[in-house]
């Protein structure tokens, strides 16, 4: 009995003594002398397929150097992943993201700026540039863009339509059961509603006059925001129904690749699955109001930073300003998911095989870069909540003066 | 005394212990020592990095820790002892450590823009403000030393692009290097390899020059550049280098502050007593919907929970029959949504509730906006909740029902109750007492079921003039998009949510847990 019962408990505490190691362990990386031969190391996070992609680049880069690369795939949260890990000194040295995240991570002290060199910035796509430039330093190295851009069935509808209205009727003549396929969801989706809203003269954050964005002018809330969405309600479901909650993320490129409507308001991450359908398509710039400004996506810019709490940053700057500008990696990231590249000799190096870069580079012309102040993270949860409501036939004023309050209240 | 009744089974299921086998057969001395050397190595192990990170205290704890089960276990004595050790130290571990942690977390700043020390913070904005000197050039850089490539005084050979001019930099400033040969002049030129382990020196290094510092840009580019903002000891500030501008250190918000109000994005954590409690009290986010929310939370709770017991009860009563063909397949069906992981099921579930696609308006060829009315909203989520959660009760009132004795109903049968006066009489209450236990963590559960709603209707529908809180929102829910959703990740307030959470539930299951043991009271 009574060694059985030692068992037991001599197990329990093993595993309690375990789960204690485990969780100071965090704070500990192998800097042991015996764990860092006579090579450096850097380590790059990354999601999943852009870290496949990286792979064999890190491994060449790791030969022609005499230091070890390894790439280690985070496959969600990375943006908290990562600046939890930093602050605890468990971080990477380089990290891929998107460039939104700018403003977060800068204040949390996660990434340092780059300097570049006046060559390697003019190599560079001025929009995605701008992009990372964030109080006027550059905070890491951009490699490829995304936007909106409107992909249409040429089967159901041949010509591009000039204005959302020429839009609306011509869905209706293709006599689709749905006129646009416009994610919006139970709670709305600000990322894909920007385009529509910006044409209809609504506007997010003013921009200071060195063009940064300036979070003490919120737009949201103001008269050109309620004009907006005024215009907006015009396209819901108690007007014309090109706009719907019950076309949400999950189901939005479904519902066009089955031929359930002509229209689609996506990304070049969308173009994998309208091609697998087989459906004839052409890709031009999202339409904006009859009268109105242009329609303006967002430019999301994919990044590679330096970490500034990493072991090896002379290492991390190397491979982020002087080797990440090199176009074959930026062809290689490419291959992996095809976004346009943001170095302009990668871009001319693939647009000759890929006529969609091309067009999605064009649609993307009126573009405005994704706001990467932190104070971003307040807009997009009540700003998709007014959408939402005011698609579904909720008052606009009401509607988006209340959630200019929201916001104001949550970044002051 | 203890001992003997807590491993009785297992004493008179042996033959009389002989006097000499009092440590157990040798394969169990074996185990035991295999596992306590197991503990002594886990302990080593985890001694390493606390003594590497200087953490004296951890040390102590686990030196005492691993001392104390050593003694435990290797003396006869203190056996009752024995068996409460290692539930102890994991109720210490897993459940005593976090709430400790939340706890003191609820009492500081803690979140985006307000994770490390101050020393951090003014790092972090020095580093951000280092700007190339305007006018200045780039220049190729190679890493070079006097001495030995591993330890020698670092130098900086920088090649000027216009004149191809070599100079040689260290913290003295620039002198010329005659030629273009580094190792004529006396350098050896450190390889990647060998300078990438030198990484925290090149990074630190600059030299001076005239408007700023050469410093380099990776391993083979350099560039001049200057700190637009500095610490000042004196004055406990930020001071920018060119407009002369000061932020000072507010201990109070953990960030530096300008004379207008104006902070600096890098923060540092600091504590702030109540702070995070009185706001929870105060922002009228949380108090204005808070009521109206709590009484729907409850309502989701009790309705999710009743429904699944009495769901799951009716089909266990069902199937308790003998006169039931095919139990064993019935059985099986039934706990099957069981089997499914609920995280995909819900994303199904919400899916099938769309109003245009939704398989459920086009089974029943209705046109039901349902997560768009706060009522038909509510029903959903409940239903859903309903499919989710009733195999669970379907299961333990199965093995409840057959600890219950057939005889009890027959008997009471036989003294004329029906067949519903001896369930409500005799069964319903044997059940209660094994599965209100069970009902109470159920409900504690469902209280704070933050899946449910998250993966269905994310709170929806909301209010026209209220983003902030929808009709299908639970304390959590809400208080999750409040913590997280606007101003980015705030730890410590989410703590001092969540512990005002915790209260109510703790409050709830104290009153009900008191009840059960009155109805034991009368039972036994």
């Amino acid at each position: 009995m009574r060694p059985a019962a030692g068992v037991a408990a001599a197990l329990t505490c093993a595993l309690a003594l375990a789960g204690c190691g485990g969780s100071d362990d965090t704070d500990s990386p192998g800097t042991g002398p015996s764990a860092q031969q006579q090579q450096g190391e850097l380590v790059i996070w990354a999601d999943d397929k852009r870290s496949a992609a990286l792979q064999p680049f890190a491994e060449k880069f790791g030969r022609e150097n005499g230091v070890t690369v390894k790439v280690q795939a985070i496959s969600k949260d990375q943006q908290t992943t990562f600046v939890t890990a930093s602050q605890q000194g468990s971080g990477p040295d380089v990290m891929v993201g998107a460039h939104d995240w700018i403003g977060n991570l800068v204040q949390n002290g996660a990434v340092d700026p780059v300097q570049l060199s006046a060559d390697q910035t003019a190599g560079l796509n001025p929009n995605a540039l701008k992009a990372v430039t964030f109080n006027g330093q550059t905070y890491g190295v951009p490699y490829a863009m995304e936007n909106l851009a409107l992909i249409r069935n040429t089967d159901l509808a041949p010509k591009a339509p000039a204005t959302i209205e020429e839009l609306v009727a011509e869905a209706g003549k293709a006599k689709t059961p749905e006129k646009l396929c416009l994610q919006v969801g139970q709670n709305g989706d600000a990322y894909h509603l920007y385009p529509l809203y910006s044409s209809a003269g609504g506007y997010l954050f003013g921009t200071s006059a060195d063009g940064d964005y300036d979070p003490k002018d919120l737009g949201v809330g103001r008269p050109e925001s309620v004009a907006a969405f005024k215009k907006i309600a015009t396209l819901g479901e108690k007007g014309s129904g090109a706009l719907k909650r019950s076309i949400t993320p999950e189901n939005s490129i479904a519902t066009f690749t089955s031929k359930k409507c002509a229209f689609l308001v996506s990304g070049p991450w969308a173009i994998t699955d309208v091609k697998k359908a087989n459906i004839k398509y052409d890709i031009s710039a999202v339409p904006g109001f009859q009268g109105g400004q242009p329609a303006r996506p967002f430019l999301g810019v994919q990044t590679f930073y330096v970490a500034s709490k990493g072991k090896n940053k002379a290492l991390a700057q190397e491979f982020v300003t002087n080797y990440v500008t090199t176009p074959e990696l930026a062809v290689a990231l490419y291959q992996a998911e095809p976004r346009p590249p943001a170095l302009t000799a990668a871009f001319d190096q693939v647009k000759g095989k890929d006529a969609d870069l091309e067009k999605f580079v064009a649609a993307g012309k009126d573009g405005r870069p994704l706001p990467a102040v932190p104070e971003m993270a307040a807009i997009w949860d009540p700003f998709g909540k007014a959408e939402a409501a005011v698609v579904g036939g909720a008052d606009p004023a009401t509607t988006i003066t209340a959630a200019g309050r929201t916001i104001a209240a949550a970044i002051k | 005394m203890t001992a003997t009744k807590l491993g009785g089974p297992v004493t008179q299921a042996r033959p009389a212990p002989e006097p000499e086998r009092r440590g157990g057969s040798p394969a169990a001395i074996l185990l035991k020592a295999t596992l306590l050397g197991l503990a002594i190595a886990i302990a080593v192990w985890a001694a390493f990095p606390l003594i590497e990170n200087e953490k004296w205290t951890g040390l102590a704890i686990l030196v005492a820790t691993t001392a104390g089960l050593l003694y435990l276990y290797l003396t006869p004595r203190h056996i009752p002892l024995k068996y409460l050790a290692p539930g102890t130290v994991l109720l210490v571990l897993f459940q005593v450590f976090p709430v400790l942690y939340t706890a003191s977390t609820a009492f500081t700043n803690f979140g985006d823009g307000h994770r490390g020390s101050k020393q951090e913070a003014v790092v972090a904005i020095q580093t951000a403000s280092v700007t190339q000197v305007p006018g200045s050039q780039q220049y190729a850089l190679r890493i070079a030393t006097t001495g030995d490539p591993a330890t020698g005084p670092l130098v900086f050979l920088i090649t000027d692009p216009a004149t191809r001019q070599v100079s040689a930099g260290d913290a003295g400033g620039l002198t010329a290097v005659p030629g273009t040969d580094a190792a004529a002049a006396g350098y050896t030129v450190l390889t990647a390899g060998q300078a990438s382990l030198r990484s925290t020196e090149i990074t630190a290094f600059a030299v001076p020059t005239a408007g700023g510092a050469i410093r380099s840009s990776g391993l083979s580019r350099a560039y001049e550049g200057k700190a637009g903002r500095a610490y000042d000891e004196g004055c406990d500030c930020i001071r920018d280098t060119t407009t002369g501008r000061t932020w000072t250190a507010d201990e109070s918000v953990g960030a530096f502050v300008g004379a207008d109000g104006d902070r600096l994005a890098q923060g540092w954590k600091v504590a702030v007593g109540l702070g995070n409690f009185t706001r929870v009290l105060t922002d009228p986010a949380i108090a204005g919907p808070f009521l109206r929310t709590l009484v729907w939370n409850f309502a989701f709770a009790i309705a999710s929970t009743g429904g699944t017991f009495v769901l799951g009860l009716l089909l266990a009563m069902a199937l308790h029959s003998d006169r039931v063909r095919g139990r064993t397949a019935y059985r099986i069906l039934l706990v099957l949504p069981y089997a499914m992981p609920s995280f995909a099921m819900l994303l199904v579930w919400r899916d099938m509730f769309n109003t245009d696609f939704g398989l459920v308006n086009e089974l029943f060829g209705s046109d039901v906006d349902w997560f768009g009315g706060s009522t038909s909203a509510r029903l959903a989520v409940i239903l859903v909740q309903l499919w989710l959660g009733y195999p669970y009760m379907f299961l333990v009132a199965t093995g409840a029902l057959q600890a219950i004795p057939r005889e009890l109903s027959e008997a009471s049968r036989i003294d004329g109750a029906s067949a519903w006066g001896g369930f409500r009489r005799i069964v319903l209450p044997l059940l209660m007492v094994a599965l209100t236990p069970l009902l109470i963590s159920s409900f504690a559960f469902n209280f704070n079921n933050f899946n449910a709603i998250y993966l269905t209707t994310e709170g929806a529908p909301f209010p026209a003039d209220n983003p902030a809180n929808g009709a299908t929102d639970l304390l959590i829910t809400y208080t999750y998009r409040i913590a997280f959703g606007g101003g980015g990740a705030q730890y410590g307030y989410a703590a001092a949510i969540s512990i005002f959470i915790f209260l109510i539930v703790a409050v709830v299951s104290a009153i009900s847990f008191r009840r059960t043991r009155r109805l034991e009271e009368v039972h036994s």
